[in-house]
């Protein structure tokens, strides 16, 4: 069987000291606000990315890369899981949504 | 209530002051995350979807109110207000912060409570009988039995890396009220002969591959049950299954191996184990059976109870629909919901848990009990007191008269927060509990076991609900499969699956046509939704799910 082609992803990880939602953003720092993620379209540097995050565990835990979309404010999700993940519970405004 | 001995004291704390130095020692970076996860997990600590996730013990449920306040204290400083109660009788904070975590955990000592155990490969928190002392009817009271097995459990050198996490249930009544057929060892005491000893069930569970527990020996007495408990725990060591984590629990082993060749194994540990016990135990059970001694029951505590009940109908509804019958005259166990419709099942406020311990320490002998369906009881209730705690409750918000009903529903946090979760299980319970207040069906459906997981691993007992709904990912969109006729009583059975699931906007629908079905079938009001589907069966339900849908595609 052929491999997938490779699809844009955004990388996102917990961060350590609150367990927020981070992304990586373009500029290398963790953002907590997905449009403001880099979308990041080429396998290699998926990769990359990938394992310059794991090495950065005093700041994040739990790296993974996660399928997006580009999106007229920036990377949008494309699974509802990673949709929750922008925003937070739906029984609550807690998480990202709150204050918002 | 036990009351911990200076032994416990000492070990939760120094595992309390352990714990802060490998969380220093995590954010200083001098542990890795992979190094760090486990020793997280030891103390109850995981990371979920949006935050980080403290999960707290509450053995058999059993809590009085200083330990229900200083979970409202905790609640208010290091989390967003409110606690959510879970099916293994716990707690989960959902939102601390991970340097917040030590002080946490101290502040849970300072009440005697803990977060050991509550995560991991290992024995976890034992559930028991949330009518546990007080319940008509009752052979035994499974708290000591359950407290001992704590007590031999925590920090067991011989059990902390089992195959998998291991689940151990007891109850002392015969209406089993904590589902012990689907746990990993369920204990039901019993008496024979004037002895007392429990009949002891292996290798049940729910999660991917559902299995009603085996009964490995009808009956142990108490003076063995440690010994052979840790026989049957020493043999799953050996035996379970450590290449495939979802071959790992005992189930599989029991089903893998033949519960016969697991009890001949079992009977040979045993033989070997039990002269090393030497009697001690016996001698800590009495102690911790002293400890558990009923209240002092007042002579007068019925009171103008039945006034109350005739003059005042919303009070009577309440009473009708949530409190069971004690054992002592005049009183009751009332059972305060958690499922106010549209709430969420299991959350309490830490303003709503203040209230409770007030009530339980004014009025109920100081006791508080969590049930596995997610409610708070008042164990020891004077029914002299039930209008003036009645009016409490109402002023609270946790007046709800549904005990037992179709909004008493049983709900795993789902995707709302679980990062295991594969669909969300909070907003179909709201949906469903508010969709049934719209219809004024709640009453008139009766007796009814609604439960709902968010994932496989069936933390919200799906495969035992009368109606049990199953979230799933299929292929990106929320789906849900449901299945009939579960039941988490003594002739505990998993229920049927359906047929194809359902949409997020369709599951609701799908539950009220299931419902409509009910009551145009069942023989009367008498009829349990359980007995009329045991009666028909299948089809008339299917029928009536799926009728609808077939209609519509041939029309397409």
């Amino acid at each position: 069987m052929p491999p997938r082609p490779y699809t844009p992803k955004v990388l996102t990880a917990n961060a350590l000291l609150e367990g927020d939602v981070v992304w990586l953003a373009a500029d290398g720092h963790w953002t907590r606000r997905m449009e403001d993620a880099a979308l990041i379209e080429d396998e290699a540097s998926a990769e990359l990315h990938l394992l310059d995050a794991h090495a950065r565990a005093h700041e994040v835990v739990g790296p993974y890369l996660a399928e997006a979309k580009r999106g007229p404010k920036g990377p949008e999700p494309t699974h509802f899981r990673e949709a929750f993940r922008t925003r937070g519970p739906s029984n609550y405004p807690h998480g990202k949504q709150e204050g918002r | 209530m036990y009351r911990y001995s200076e032994f416990d004291e000492s070990f939760v704390r120094s595992r309390v002051a352990q714990f802060r130095g490998q969380v220093a020692r995590r954010i200083d970076g001098s542990l890795t995350e992979d190094e760090f996860k486990p020793l997280r997990l030891m103390n109850g600590l995981y990371l979920q979807l949006h935050a980080y996730m403290l999960r707290v013990a509450i053995p058999y449920g059993t809590l009085d109110s200083a330990q229900m306040r200083q979970l409202a204290m905790i609640a208010d400083r290091w989390d967003k207000g409110y606690g959510h109660f879970t099916t293994r009788q716990n707690i989960q904070f959902n939102w601390p912060k991970l340097a917040d975590v030590p002080d946490m955990l101290d502040a849970l000592a300072d009440v005697g409570m803990h977060a050991i155990q509550t995560s991991g490969n290992t024995i976890r928190n034992v559930t028991a009988d949330h009518f546990a002392g007080a319940a008509a009817g009752e052979v035994a009271d499974p708290r000591p039995v359950a407290e001992l097995i704590r007590q031999w459990s925590t920090d067991h050198p011989e059990f902390q890396f089992l195959p998998r996490k291991f689940k151990v249930a007891v109850t002392g009544h015969p209406d089993d009220r904590a589902v012990t057929a689907a746990h990993d060892i369920g204990l039901r005491l019993v008496e024979r002969a004037g002895v007392p000893g429990a009949t002891v069930l292996v290798g049940g569970g729910l999660g991917r591959t559902p299995m009603i527990g085996k009964v490995l020996a009808d009956f142990v007495p108490l003076a063995d049950l440690l010994p052979y408990l840790e026989a049957v725990v020493a043999v799953y060591n050996l035996l379970g299954r450590r290449d495939n984590k979802y071959k790992a629990r005992i189930k599989i082993t029991v089903h893998e191996t033949g519960i016969e060749e697991i009890r001949a194994q079992v009977e040979a540990e045993f033989a070997a184990r039990k002269p090393l016990f030497s009697g001690v135990d016996q001698e800590m059970l009495a102690a911790i059976t002293a400890q558990f001694a009923p209240p002092v029951f007042e002579p007068e505590a019925e009171g103008d109870y039945e006034t109350w009940r005739a003059a005042d109908p919303v009070f009577r509804a309440f009473t009708d629909t949530n409190v069971t019958a004690h054992r002592a005259p005049g009183y009751a166990i009332l059972t305060v919901s958690l499922k106010a419709h549209g709430a969420t099942p299991g959350d309490c406020s830490s303003a709503q848990m203040r209230v409770l311990a007030d009530l339980a320490e004014r009025y109920a002998h100081d006791e508080l009990r969590i049930s596995h369906e997610q409610n708070v009881i008042l164990p020891h209730l004077p029914k002299r007191h039930l209008k003036a705690v009645h009016d409490a409750l109402l002023a609270a918000g946790l007046a709800t008269a549904n005990v037992g009903l179709v909004s008493d529903i049983i709900a795993c946090p789902g995707m709302d927060y679980c990062a295991l979760a594969t669909a969300r299980s909070i907003p179909v319970a709201q949906g469903i509990a508010l969709r049934f207040e719209e219809l004024r069906l709640e009453h008139e459906i009766g007796p009814l076991k609604i439960k709902i997981s968010g994932c496989i691993n069936a933390c919200g007992h799906h495969h035992v609900g009368h109606i049990g709904i199953l979230g799933l990912d299929r292929a990106g969109v929320e789906s849900y499969q449901i299945t009939l006729g579960g039941d988490g009583g003594p002739d505990a059975v998993i229920g049927e699956r359906t047929g194809p699931g359902f949409a997020y906007d369709q599951i609701i629908p799908a539950i009220e046509r299931i419902l409509r079905a009910y009551l145009a079938l069942r023989e009367g009001r008498h009829e349990t939704f359980l007995d009329a589907w045991r009666r028909l069966g299948m089809e008339p339900f299917k029928a009536a799910l799926y009728d609808k849908e077939e209609a519509r595609a041939d029309a397409a």
